[in-house]
């Protein structure tokens, strides 16, 4: 069955080099920069991804960053509070627009 | 994955035999040979230097059945190295001036003779390491030990994968961490993990599963913290070891489905600056009947060393094992992923 998403696109990313190598090679620079050790840990850096990876409903991201959390010291514990952590964030952001629809509401009726 | 009770060989699993394993691990794949990897390093074949380290075998008995072993231990398994066995071993370290004799097992302690060779080994002024897997010492008729080892300065490196129970219990038992806890207590008591006591003792964390180990230093930070913090127990360093595709590990690869993903991520993860400091360039490892290895997966996958090298401890001969060539399989991208992996972790 053919699905926009397939697990076997991730180890292709890098072809995404392809058309636009210059810029691919300043991403991966960058990229790598970002999840180096600095004031923040690897592991946490790779718990903000996974949190990030649920946020944005990324499959790709998602696989990667639990091997990656597991691969920094991560366990089941720690990956599923970061988890909760991302949908308290969406859940959060949904209910916070509620003061907008009372500020709605308050203006429209009497 | 269920807990085991008993090792794969007293269920008669086809992969307790070292040769179904050998099939698995060496059929043709796209992955390239170690061997052909190994060039990389830029010394033509892998080979051996002094030896530094005489690992000792002492028996595959053990009082846990961890879901990783290597060695398939358990409390069934019967081979036991013998007392004129060990008398081989004082023979052939007596010929040499190896510094360090490490031994493990199985649970090394459960050797009836493991006190008596541990004094004789001393008596010729080696550096001693027992890998304890630190239930051992809770278990009843083994509660002197832990003075025994101190008394004799012997140096203890155990297992424990994670700084929770959680992991700790998944991969080596249920109640593993608890009595791992109670076992560092007492441990720490006769001085053992604390800088100023000349009492070693270190930690070994391998993942729990099918992923690669994190970074050393990190992680030893976490432990120290963690540990000290929740349970008020210390320890001196913690190495990192990866997880080699044999023994029951390969069988929790291929009944997960994750042999393939792994295999290639060791692959990928071929570092040629680990491979230039694989252990077995400084290691021997000597079996519980006697037999020479290069390391103690080849042991237990009965690769004995080759290319001309003695292959018995009653041929024991210094010279001809040093510069022997190492022989390798595709499990030796275990040992050269990332980091590297050792019987004393991380290699670079």
């Amino acid at each position: 069955m053919e699905t926009y998403y397939n697990p076997k696109d991730l180890p292709k990313f890098a072809e995404m080099a392809e058309g636009a190598p210059e810029l691919w090679k300043k991403f991966n620079e960058w990229y790598g920069a970002v999840f180096a050790e600095g004031a923040l840990s690897e592991r946490e850096k790779a718990l903000i991804a996974l949190a990030v990876s649920h946020a944005v409903q990324c499959p790709y991201c998602i696989d990667a960053y639990t091997e990656a959390s597991l691969e920094k010291g991560a366990d089941l514990e720690q990956m599923t509070e970061a988890v909760h952590v991302a949908s308290a964030i969406r859940g959060g952001a949904s209910l916070v627009h509620g003061v907008q629809m009372k500020n709605k509401n308050e203006k429209l009726t009497m | 994955m269920q807990a085991r009770h008993k090792s794969m060989k007293a269920f008669g699993e086809k992969l307790a035999i070292a040769n179904e394993q050998l099939k698995v691990i060496n059929q043709e794949t796209a992955f390239p040979h170690f061997d052909e990897k190994y060039e990389l390093v830029g010394e033509g074949f892998l080979k051996a230097g002094d030896i530094e380290i005489f690992q000792i075998n002492l028996g595959k008995m053990c009082n846990q059945v961890c879901k990783h072993c290597h060695v398939d231990a358990g409390p069934d398994r019967k081979e036991i190295m013998t007392k004129e066995t060990m008398q081989l071993c004082l023979d052939a370290l007596s010929q040499t001036n190896i510094p360090t004799v490490d031994l493990t097992g199985g649970a090394p302690e459960m050797n009836p003779n493991f006190n008596w060779f541990v004094t004789e080994v001393k008596k010729l002024n080696r550096h001693i390491i027992v890998r304890s897997n630190l239930t051992i010492l809770e278990a009843n008729g083994f509660e002197d030990y832990p003075k025994f080892l101190a008394d004799n300065e012997v140096e203890i490196v155990s297992s424990l994968p994670y700084y929770k129970a959680s992991f700790t219990d998944k991969q080596r038992g249920e109640g593993v961490f608890g009595k791992s806890m109670a076992a560092m207590k007492k441990l720490n008591k006769l001085g053992y993990g604390k800088d100023e006591s000349g009492l070693i003792f270190n930690l070994v964390y391998n993942p729990v599963g099918a992923f690669l180990p994190p970074s050393q230093t990190s992680l030893e930070k976490d432990y120290k913290r963690e540990l000290q913090n929740k349970f008020g127990v210390v320890f001196n360093n913690l190495f990192t070891i990866t997880n080699m595709p044999i023994s029951r590990f390969l069988d929790y690869l291929i009944q997960t489905g994750n042999y393939e993903a792994y295999m290639q991520k060791l692959v990928d993860s071929f570092n040629p600056a680990a491979a230039a400091n694989v252990m077995c360039k400084n290691t021997l490892s000597v079996s519980w009947d006697g037999q020479l290895y290069d390391c103690d997966f080849n042991q237990m996958l009965e690769l004995n060393v080759n290319h001309g090298a003695p292959t018995h401890l009653e041929d024991f001969d210094a010279k001809k094992l040093k510069s022997r060539r190492i022989v390798t399989g595709q499990h030796c991208y275990g040992c050269t992923a990332g980091a590297g992996s050792s019987c004393g972790g991380a290699v670079v």
